[in-house]
């Protein structure tokens, strides 16, 4: 299943793309393509740690990680890069904040679940119910869940990102004090 | 209840009288800065999205320093769009190519003052807590929305208490004070929480050693890092007195209480790839190293050249070690300058970069090959940071990094006499 902008699917379906603890956003976002296009870019997500990623990621695909995921600079790049590869939705052990923040800012569905890396294997089938927060292993039938997101979180996600939600909105966009 | 320095500033910028650990709330930014790696993706954002006007324009600062000055012509052109960008969001303060690094010239240029909640596009925002400010990164996407609304919603962190006693031994900076937390704890330690400095050992703490610190506290995952606003802060800034939050209430209530004693801290290094693989540098001693470089928001500061110049005064680097210096900001260019300290450094046979991030990270100006060793003064050796994945990346203080330079392989500094020892 693919994360069309604005529609934030309710249960995100696919193989699970396995990785260790402090994922920083320098493996997620390599500092040399940092001005290159989201085209090129997108390409060479996570290659250091695991070069096929990038190459064979298939839409609806699911991250899972360890600690402090995404830790680093607050590059928003980080995020957008996983988003462009089409995956689902991270789910890690724990996020670091700024990358857990910008996911959401830009409508990656990212969710925190203790013992998730345990619990999958590289390639295993897995769902993922974002809203819920429960995560279940389509191989083994384990199911865990996740932290919830509170529901200005969801919203946000829903819209397909922040400013897609500040547009939707049509607040006052400019000159408001 | 008392509040933490943390919920007092949260709850003074979002109009509340109290708020506490755990709540969100939606708040009033005082201030906002973007870098040139994302200010013109930040035009286009806001284009698309249909915000013709900032919400308060002089309370914006754009800094080009990440590429500085441009090492292409396609950075030349984003540079560029930054420039147009500038004028049609009328932008009151803009910091061209040579100015220097985005944290140091917020901090020098007086634009974050105690008590403040501000954002920026980058991670070591946290830098600015060494004046008891709340500053914490955010993205692109959340920049466009607070320039166009002037607020943000944050989750009031809780605190962790950090109690500084003592004073440094000879050839021990205060970069190892945040190198020895970061070993001690880990660099998920302070995840989504606030770190406040405290106890006897502050007041003698300088503010370029409280930048240092604070600049680190985000590789141990923090949000804000505090340093109480005091006489230090106020002679910095030359200032006598404040209006809104500066120091935490005397009954505030703290998630955890770290303790640590000057005196028991020795040279440390950050090992290849994490910050917190943190070993004490008599330990590694004698890996060969191929750069060693001087610089960033960490380290780049007047005091940390002048260390540098300590050790490096009368001596050459080794010659097969190449020794790069990038001060932290023009001010700073200038005043070592003007005190002898460039001169030092050139002769030692270091090469002196323009005022900016120099190759901190990994965009230009000194990127490693493979196989490669560089130990610096920054704030990050994840893997790839500095060019080739395959290169090695060791961080440590201006002392270590100097005799490092000296000796062309990881040395602790109190192995090199130096005319007076201070950090
Ligand atoms: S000096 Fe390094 S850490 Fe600091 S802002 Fe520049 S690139 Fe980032």
């Amino acid at each position: 299943m693919h994360a069309v902008e604005g529609t934030l699917p309710r249960i995100v379906q696919g193989r699970v793309w396995k990785f260790g603890d402090d994922i920083s956003t320098d493996l997620l976002a390599p500092g040399a393509y940092a001005v290159a296009p989201l085209e090129e870019r997108k390409r060479h997500v996570l290659e250091s740690v695991n070069p096929r990623f990038p190459e064979e990621v298939r839409p609806g695909d699911i991250v899972v990680a360890g600690r402090n995921f995404g830790c680093g600079s607050s590059r928003e790049t980080a995020p957008e890069g996983l988003k462009a590869l089409g995956v689902g939705c991270v789910v890690a052990e724990s996020f670091s904040r700024l990358f857990f923040r910008n996911a959401i800012a830009i409508g990656l569905p990212v969710l925190p679940c203790p013992g998730v890396v345990e619990a999958f294997e590289e390639g295993d089938p897995a769902e993922v119910e974002i809203a819920g927060a429960l995560v279940r292993n389509l191989r083994t039938g384990q199911a865990l869940w996740g932290r919830k997101l509170p529901p200005a979180m969801l919203e946000v996600l829903a819209a397909g990102g922040i400013l897609p939600l500040l547009k939707a909105r049509g607040q006052q966009l400019s000159g408001t004090t | 209840m008392g509040m933490t320095l943390a919920e007092k500033i949260l709850a003074r910028a979002a109009e509340r009288r109290e708020v506490s650990a755990g709540e969100f709330v939606t708040a009033r930014v005082d201030f906002c800065m973007i870098h040139d790696i994302f200010a013109a993706t930040l035009f286009d954002l806001l284009e698309s999205t249909g915000i013709d006007r900032l919400w308060d324009p002089g309370r914006v600062a754009v800094v080009i320093d990440h590429f500085s000055p441009a090492p292409s012509a396609a950075v030349a052109d984003i540079h560029r769009r930054i420039r147009e960008g500038i004028r049609r969001f009328s932008i009151a303060h803009f910091y061209d190519v040579g100015s220097g690094i985005c944290h140091q010239l917020m901090v020098e240029k007086g634009h974050v003052q105690p008590g403040m909640l501000v954002v920026a596009t980058d991670s070591h925002t946290t830098t600015y807590g060494a004046l008891a400010v709340a500053g914490t990164g955010i993205g692109t996407s959340e920049m466009a929305y607070v320039l166009a609304t002037g607020t943000l919603w944050f989750q009031v962190p809780q605190t962790i208490r950090c109690e500084v006693s003592g004073s440094l031994s000879d050839g021990v900076c205060w970069k190892d004070v945040v190198l020895s937390l970061l070993g001690r704890l880990g660099s998920d330690f302070a995840q989504y929480r606030a770190l406040e400095f405290t106890g006897p050992a502050i007041p003698s703490l300088d503010m370029s050693g409280r930048l240092t610190i604070a600049n680190m506290a985000v590789e141990m995952g923090a949000k804000f890092c505090f340093f109480p606003a005091d006489e230090v802060t106020a002679r910095y800034l030359r200032r006598t007195r404040w209006d809104g939050p500066i120091a935490p209430d005397v009954d505030a209530s703290y998630a955890e209480v770290v303790v640590l004693e000057l005196e028991r801290l020795e040279p440390l290094v950050a090992l290849p790839h994490r910050v917190d693989n943190v070993r004490p540098v008599r330990e590694v001693e004698g890996i060969p190293i191929d750069q060693a470089f001087i610089g960033s928001c960490t380290n780049g500061r007047l005091e940390d050249l002048e260390v540098a110049a300590r050790y490096l005064s009368g001596r050459r680097v080794h010659p097969e070690t190449r020794l790069l210096v990038a001060p932290a900001s023009r001010a700073i260019y200038e005043e070592s300058l003007r005190r002898g300290i460039l001169q030092i450094l050139a002769e030692a046979g270091a090469t002196i970069l323009s005022p900016g991030c120099g190759p901190c990270f990994g965009g230009h100006l000194g990127l490693l090959g493979e196989g490669e060793r560089c130990i610096g003064t920054h704030n990050r050796n994840f893997q790839g940071r500095m060019g080739s994945p395959r290169a090695e990346i060791y961080l440590a203080s201006p002392a270590t990094v100097a005799s490092s330079a000296l000796y062309g392989r990881i040395t602790d500094p109190r192995r090199v006499g130096v005319a007076y020892a201070r950090s």
